[in-house]
Order: C-alpha cells, then structure tokens, then sequence
C-alpha cells in the first residue's frame, strides 16, 4: 500500500513530471436533461455548461439529489440528454440528433456503492475489461489483473470475493478495475459517501497516488467540501434542482498532495470561500423538502 | 453435551479452510456445540409422542382409525409384513425407484427449459411482454386438473407422468429465475457497460451468475412442487411409484402402507432438496462465502 507518510517524500516526488495529458478533455455546452417520470416534467439538469480540461480533477459539489448523478449519467451513457451537448476530447458523446451516449471503456464509472460484480473474484473483476474487450486472452487478462492489484496494494487479495473484503479495499479494486483499461476519463459518483472519515482519508491518498501516476482525467462527484478541495483541481458549486452551475473555484493546491494541506491555511481560505454556496443551495435543497433521487 | 478435545481457551488457528467430507465433519461437530441437534431431535419426539398419544395411547374417537406410529414402524420394518409393503420387500424399492426416476428426469427438464425461459424473460422486455401473461394463467391451475389431458395427450403411462412433474416444477424455475434476473442491481449491467461488454458477454457475465442465487432456490422449490404432484401425476400409471402406492392404497382401504408411502415421499424428497441445495453451495462459492462472513 502507498500512503503518503508527512515528512517523507511521496514515490511520485523526484520521478520525472508526467507528460502534460492529452486526452480526457470533455466540454459539456448548455445540457438540460428534463425527466418524465409520471407525467409530470421534472427538471434535473438545467442549461449547465462546464470546461474540463484534459487530466483535470473536477469536483461537482453540491445538496443530494440535485441533479450530479444525471450529468454523470449522460457522459457515462446510461441516460439520454434533452437539449446541449458533450463532447469527449472532441469527439460528440451526445448531443442534437444523438441524445444518449454510447458506452464505452474509455470512460469507467466507479459506482457509489461499489459495482465490483460479487460473482467474480478481485482479479477476474480487474480482468474483466480487457477480457471482454478482446484485448487479452483470459490468461493474460488474469496475469495483469494480478499485476495491477499489487500495484495498488491489494495483491493478496486477488483470489477474494468483493463479498470478502471491506468496502474500502473493493472500491479500490474497482479503481484499478477501471483503470486497467487505460480509459480517458474516470467518473466517480460518491464513492466514498458511505465509509467513516478514517477509511475515506485512506482512500483519498490512494486515489491521489493514483492519478499522480495516471494523470486520468476525474470527473468526481461529492457533497463533501473538504473532499473536493483537497482532491480536486476545479471545484464546481451546483445548485439545487434543476442542476446549474453556481460557482467555479480553482484550487491551487499544489501537487503531489498530502494530508498536511488540510490543516494549512490556504486550505481553510478555499473552505470558506465555497462554503458559503454550497450552505446556500443546501438550506434550499432542505426546504424544498423532496425525496432524493438518483 | 457432547465432549470435544478442543479446550475452549485455545485460539483457533487460522488454517486452510475444509472442503468435501472433511467440511461436512466439520460442520457436524460444530453443530453438536449448538443447541439445533438437540431441539430438533426434542422437536421430532414431541411429534411422534403426540401423533401416538391421539391414536394409540388416548385412542380418541377419529383418531383411532388411523394408525399409530407404533404400527406404521413396526409394519415398516416387519421382514412379514401383513399389508405388503415394509424395507424388506422388494417392492418397496422399486416404488421408491421408479418414482425417483419420473422425478430425475421431470426435473431435469423442468430446468432445461425453465431457466433459459426465466433467464430471457427477466433479460428481454418484450419477451417478457409476450409470455408472462400466459405463464400467469397456466401456473395456477392445479396438475389434479390437467390429469385427463395428459392422457389423451400422450400416448402409454410413462409420458403423461412425467408431463405432470415436470408442468408442476417448470412453472417454479421459470418465475423464480426471472425474479432472479429482475432482482440483479441495474449497476452491474451499467459497470459491464462500461467495461465494454457485448450483449452476450453481459448475458454470460452478469444475467446468469447474477440470478444463480434466484435459480437456485426456485429449483429446491421446484424439486419439491415436482414430488408433491407425483400423488396426482401417478394416478395414471398403473403399476408402481410411491404416489401410485399412496392412491392405490387408499383405494383398496390399506391405511398403513399409504402411511408408510406418504413419509418415504417425504424423506426422499427433502433427501433431493438437500442435494439441490449442495449442487447449488458449490456453484456459488462467492455467496455462501459472503454469508459465512455475516456468521450464516
């Protein structure tokens, strides 16, 4: 396992920077996504645009139920669009003419209670993609997956069902899972929502470890402040539903990260500065008084 | 209490985990430290005590028609027994045999078809659109019922009982695998998506294993169901198998060995579902590991 120890420099340190990444740069332009579910129209996303840069880490913070997950969704390609378009480097996802995304590897969603599937061991799970994919025979598949397991720490895990292991170590696994298939962007829907502060600080330097060596561009929702400014490059404030853009903050934090910039003063400056929006949107969210929804 | 040599101060070591017999040993001796045994053991006394004070030892009016338990054992393990069917007879076997035979091969069937069925309505909306009415009306129609229909519809003895197993058990696998399909988180098809799978891979690789548990269950219901309509089924054989046994001695007015019949069809039976259920433990070491884990 790679935790950062203060003091000591991170493996990362004093290696060559990595190359400035090309790939993973989405743009999402004036997207609305209006839901139908009983007749009743209900906005989830409204007029939203946002500009992610290639190997940024965009942090989307805001109440429960707002609309975070939808946005997700469209990019990842599980749900259709109404109005606006996404494009991944590029290239048109979804937009006028084409209102849902195609699937595809190049863009891995890691789930908010976890997706690794309970039938198949750690490593056959990481060696899923690949397998699938084509690019590996099942053999190969399975010897990389076990590779890249040690890699992340969990090499004596390989042969357990996600059933086996705790939280914190399946999520993890279900980002080497998805990394293994070298994709463009990563999509993390609240992946540590339900883990206790000290698991969740464990998984926030595994994840830093892993996109210090990876440089994959994350597209990570949250509604936890301090998560999005310690892992994020851009934080972007969302209101209440219908989801719109509320406030962009750029956090400045230098890389590589490590646990003492929590307690350092820029740090607080950048708490305080989002705090505000995201209290605001959630007293409405509160008031408004409705069930969340996906 | 049973006596163990292992000192209760002494830390279990952490060791490679039994499998096969050695499990099974396991197991059994773990149980013994538990208070299942003796309770189900007390459980099946106090059955019996009850069943033979009602009809031999009060000889209560209506009861005491019907035979004991002091008769039915000693006719069952009688080597002369006066009504004709007891463990030394031939005979016995060979209902036994022929019934497991009908039993085997509806079942088989019953899941050749009821689960690739079940599979494709859960997965397949408009497959499902298309049968899941017509299932509905069929299943609950009682087998007593399609009894003459069997007959005119399939020629000798053998086929129309088997028909009438396998109609019974069929329409448990069938709904409880599409249940399982339906049941299956809509994540893992959308992480299945996402990784890149074809439409067949995401069949292989999520649909199957993930209703495996639903499978599982609806086929020691169904294993069951398919031994409970063997009564009626076998109304149209006319030689052997238990639940000709029970009919016809209940025809003939022989009480006994339709009582002896009756609970050989049941132990048989829960003989079948056990073996069901271990068929079912083996294919999913990922559950029945998870569910050790949470101490079941």
């Amino acid at each position: 396992m790679n935790i950062a120890i203060p003091g000591q420099p991170s493996p990362v340190q004093g290696l060559a920077p990595v190359a400035k990444p090309t790939r993973g740069q989405i743009s999402i332009k004036n997207v609305t996504k209006i839901y139908d579910p009983e007749g009743v129209n209900v906005m989830a996303v409204d007029d939203c645009s946002m500009e992610i840069a290639a190997g940024e880490v965009c942090m989307i913070v805001g109440p429960s139920g707002c609309g975070k997950t939808t946005l997700l969704n469209a990019i990842a390609g599980f749900h259709s669009i109404t109005s606006g378009e996404i494009r991944l480097d590029g290239e048109l996802l979804c937009g006028p003419g084409k209102p849902k995304a195609d699937q595809g590897a190049d863009r891995i969603v890691v789930f908010q209670h976890g997706a690794l599937f309970p039938w198949k061991t750690l490593a056959e799970n990481v060696a899923y993609g690949p397998m699938v994919q084509g690019k590996l025979s099942k053999k190969d598949a399975l010897e990389k997956a076990h590779f890249k397991l040690a890699e992340a720490g969990l090499g004596d895990f390989g042969g357990k069902y996600p059933g086996e292991v705790s939280s914190g170590m399946a999520r993890r696994a279900e980002i080497v899972r998805a990394l293994i298939n070298d994709p463009a962007v990563l999509l993390l829907d609240e992946p540590y929502r339900a883990m206790d502060a000290l698991t969740k600080s464990i998984m926030h330097e595994s994840l830093l470890e892993v996109y210090d060596r990876t440089k994959v561009t994350i597209f990570f929702i949250t509604h936890d402040l301090d998560e999005a400014i310690f892992l994020g490059d851009k934080v972007y404030v969302v209101t209440t539903r219908p989801c719109r853009l509320k406030k962009t903050v750029e956090v400045k934090l230098p890389r590589p990260r490590n646990f003492e910039m929590l307690s350092s003063e820029e740090f607080r400056v950048l708490v305080s500065e989002i705090n505000e929006a995201v209290h605001e949107e959630a007293i409405k969210a509160f008031q408004s008084g409705e069930r969340e929804m996906a | 209490m049973a006596t163990t040599t292992v000192t209760t101060n002494e830390v279990p070591q952490r060791r490679v985990a039994p499998t096969g017999l050695a499990l099974a040993w396991h197991r059994f001796k773990k149980s013994l430290r538990s208070p299942t045994p003796y309770l189900t053991v007390f459980g099946i006394f106090l059955w019996f005590f009850t069943y033979w004070l009602l009809c031999e030892g009060l000889q209560l009016p209506r009861f005491v028609k019907i035979p004991g338990p002091v008769t039915i054992i000693s006719e069952w393990f009688s080597t002369n027994p006066s009504q004709g069917i007891s463990i030394f007879t031939p005979e016995y076997y060979h209902h036994i045999a022929v019934s497991c035979r009908r039993i085997a091969i509806a079942f088989f069937l019953a899941t050749a078809i009821g689960v690739p069925l079940g599979l494709l309505m859960g997965w397949s909306r408009a497959f499902h659109d298309y049968t899941f009415p017509i299932l509905e009306t069929l299943r609950p129609i009682p087998i007593l019922a399609w009894v003459p229909l069997a007959i005119l519809m399939f020629q000798g003895y053998e086929t129309p009982v088997i028909f009438l197993a396998t109609l019974a058990s069929l329409f448990v696998t069938t709904l409880n695998t599409m249940l399982g399909v339906q049941s299956i988180d809509e994540a893992y098809f959308r992480a299945a998506g996402c990784l890149g799978s074809s439409k067949w891979d995401v069949f292989k690789h999520v649909v199957v294993p993930g209703a495996l548990p639903y499978i599982f269950t609806g086929l020691q219901i169904s294993i069951g169901v398919a031994w409970f309509s063997l009564v009626a089924a076998e109304m149209v054989s006319g030689d052997y198998g238990l639940g000709y046994l029970i009919l016809s001695s209940y025809v003939n007015g022989v009480t006994v060995p339709m009582v002896i019949g009756m609970l050989t069809l049941g132990f048989v039976g829960w003989f079948t579902s056990v073996l069901v259920r271990m068929i079912g433990d083996r294919l999913m070491q990922w559950h029945v590991r998870a569910l050790a884990l949470q101490g079941r």
